[in-house]
């Protein structure tokens, strides 16, 4: 389970090395954190702005199936990465948004300008 | 709303005074510990994202533009950069559970705010270039029923909540 000698170190080193950014054809996928506050949401920006910016991105699709808690930092980050690709016709995805999610985005208003993918269907 | 228990509403069943350092690492345990506290009233699940929603935006602005301690700003779950100073500065929270009533009050002595009613205005931040939404007192006035800030440039803010739990029901998705 452990990577070895880091492991002790860093308690979150594991959940940092599971794929949170990836580029697939012209979608950056993004796994979001357990929970999405101040603290973790600089990090998550300059991740995408730097795949954005350098592996020609054209949509964004945040994946929330880990996560359990946001506040308005994390409406924030999603703002900013529709600000940044919005002028180029792209288009920010949600996935896997549970209740508490939903809710955030709802009363923020930012369910009028991302898509929230509906999961509930059959898998 | 009528049939809300009258059993002693004004008696004091649980106090709690937390402080801590104005860092953004102590966010998520400022959210929790009152979720903690709070679970002696057994909220729902729904009541404690609410709770946990408004404590971390008081507690965010405590941080972030109180103290100007934006330095969370970098790397995820990484402890604090050298390069960036540090403001001291404590955050307190003092909650207390009356009846079903939860009072959550959260203040620090940072810089204040100046105009209040523009603050707490939705989508006004001071700080566009850290990302941040605006949306800090719009969600605690939308998760929690009463809210009042009172503030003074130079002396600092205080944020007083009020949550009625158990009376309320989750506001129901609109699609």
């Amino acid at each position: 389970m452990g990577k070895g000698k880091e492991a002790s170190r860093e308690p979150f080193a594991e959940k940092q090395n599971m794929e949170e950014f990836k580029v697939i054809d012209n979608c950056l996928m993004v796994r979001l954190p357990e929970e999405i506050d101040h603290h973790s949401a600089g990090f998550i920006c300059e991740q995408a702005d730097w795949y954005i910016v350098k592996q020609n991105v054209e949509h964004v699709v945040f994946d929330f199936e880990n996560t359990r808690f946001m506040d308005s930092s994390g409406v924030g980050v999603i703002m900013g990465r529709y600000k940044k690709i919005s002028c180029f016709g792209g288009k920010v995805f949600i996935l896997h948004a549970d209740k508490q999610v939903r809710r955030v985005l709802r009363l923020s208003g930012m369910d009028k300008i991302v898509e929230i993918v509906e999961d509930n269907q059959n898998e | 709303m009528s049939e809300m228990t009258n059993k002693a509403k004004n008696t004091v069943l649980n106090e709690m005074t937390l402080e801590f350092d104005a860092v953004s690492d102590n966010e998520s345990f400022a959210r929790v510990a009152v979720a903690a506290f709070v679970s002696s009233l057994n909220p729902t699940l729904e009541e404690i994202a609410d709770i946990k929603t408004a404590v971390s935006e008081a507690v965010t602005n405590s941080i972030i533009h109180g103290y100007e301690n934006i330095y969370g700003y970098g790397k995820y779950r990484n402890t604090r950069p050298d390069f960036q100073t540090f403001h001291p500065g404590k955050v307190q929270i003092h909650c207390m559970i009356q009846g079903d009533i939860l009072h959550i009050e959260i203040a620090d002595q940072g810089k204040g705010i100046e105009d209040v009613e523009k603050a707490m205005e939705p989508l006004f931040t001071t700080k566009p270039e850290l990302e941040r939404s605006g949306m800090g007192f719009a969600f605690m006035e939308a998760f929690m029923d009463e809210l009042e800030v009172t503030s003074r440039p130079g002396e600092g803010t205080r944020v007083r909540m009020l949550k009625k739990l158990g009376t309320i029901p989750w506001i129901e998705d609109e699609d």
